[in-house]
């Protein structure tokens, strides 16, 4: 019996905490309502080694400024609310591990190709409104539960699930419009992550907007902007690539598919 | 401001793109039927305008031409600046110096084909 207390007793001292390091983290701030010009404010952080950038930063909130300004929720990549520019690409804060960037100085900006409120939050109204200018829901008069009947289902093979999949992961992060250099050029132009949208609702084998969806993309600052660079494929935290997506709906222009 | 779907401005624009392609082979093929300084004299030059077909091929090549480069020109213009009065601007300088530009090179190509040069 006391050789087993003993073995539970050096087990534990031999417990190895994650050895811990300090980065520089380098902040963006600005507020465009007083006109302040963007400057950096640098804290030293200790870090260990699972902490994300989101752990530092709310860590330099919580003891060293409580100004920092940063939006975030879920702490999870499923909210899409905590989208900057780390190390100069757009990542989720959350979701990138300090380790992972592989350097001993960190700099956080604001995203590219958004209005800043202040320091690391921008504004998402254009984005929102691009998004509901898509349609984002199914269009369809079929209920899947018919009055007085009894619960009707509309179904789909796992075939027509996999046109549309990958593209229902969006979290509306915005790291892809970010990283799009036509957004960067064309204020105008709607962008991949509604173009995504747009795709995910058109493969869809129970929408019936497909048509008014093309009407509304097919525009002078529509699809046909994109330059097919590919960075917003490569930024997207869940996977989903709006490239292809935007290839794919220009098919249906094209009439290649139909 | 949209004169016609954009979808369709874009079938005509890969469609000229493809069709500059064939017809510029061609018309670099045309250069090695002959030593190729030879090809390039100027009574060969004006022999080649005088062939029927080679000349309404040269006047395809130049429609094609025109129209892509001038669509590109107005994709480019309409990224860098946005605004109804500006994109108006665009679209119709785009359209009214394509047709100029058309115009002009007919006028050679008529011109050189009947022997008025």
């Amino acid at each position: 019996m006391s050789n087993v207390s003993q073995e539970i007793s050096v087990e534990k001292s031999e417990t190895v905490l994650s050895p811990s390091k300090s980065i520089k983290l380098r902040i963006s701030r600005s507020n465009p309502e007083t006109n302040s010009e963007e400057k950096f404010d640098e804290f030293v952080i200790p870090v260990q080694k699972y902490s994300t950038v989101l752990d530092v930063l709310l860590n330099v909130k919580s003891h060293l400024d409580h100004s920092v300004g940063v939006r975030y929720s879920c702490r999870q990549a499923s909210c899409g609310s905590c989208g900057m520019k780390i190390n100069g690409k757009p990542k989720l804060a959350c979701f990138t591990k300090i380790e992972e960037l592989d350097t001993d100085t960190v700099t956080v900006e604001p995203m590219e190709n958004f209005p800043v409120v202040r320091d690391l939050v921008v504004d998402f109204t254009r984005m929102f409104n691009n998004h509901k200018k898509v349609m984002p829901y199914v269009v369809s008069d079929d209920s899947e539960i018919a009055p007085g009947t009894d619960v009707k289902e509309i179904l789909q093979t796992p075939e027509d699930v996999d046109k549309y999949i990958q593209f229902s992961s969006c979290i509306k992060c915005g790291l892809c419009n970010s990283a799009c250099p036509t957004m960067a050029m064309d204020t105008s132009f709607v962008g991949p992550q509604a173009l995504a949208q747009a795709y995910r609702y058109i493969a869809d084998t129970r929408d019936k907007g497909k048509d008014n969806r093309l009407k509304i993309i097919d525009d002078s600052h529509g699809i046909w902007r994109c330059h097919f660079a590919g960075s917003c494929s490569q930024v997207c935290p869940k996977g989903v690539d709006p490239a292809m997506g935007i290839q794919l709906l220009r098919s249906y222009l094209l009439g290649i598919r139909s | 401001m949209m004169i016609m779907r954009e979808s369709i401005v874009m079938k005509i624009h890969y469609g000229t793109a493809i069709g500059a392609v064939f017809l510029t082979v061609i018309h670099i093929m045309m250069r090695m039927t002959q030593d190729f300084h030879e090809s390039l004299e100027y009574e060969n030059v004006i022999a080649n305008y005088q062939m029927i077909g080679y000349a309404i091929m040269l006047e395809l090549l130049l429609i094609l031409i025109s129209v892509h480069g001038f669509n590109g020109l107005r994709v480019i213009l309409l990224e860098m600046r946005q605004g109804p009065t500006y994109e108006k601007a665009v679209t119709y300088g785009c359209i009214a110096s394509m047709a100029i530009l058309i115009a002009y090179g007919s006028r050679t190509i008529i011109m050189t084909s009947m022997g008025m040069v």
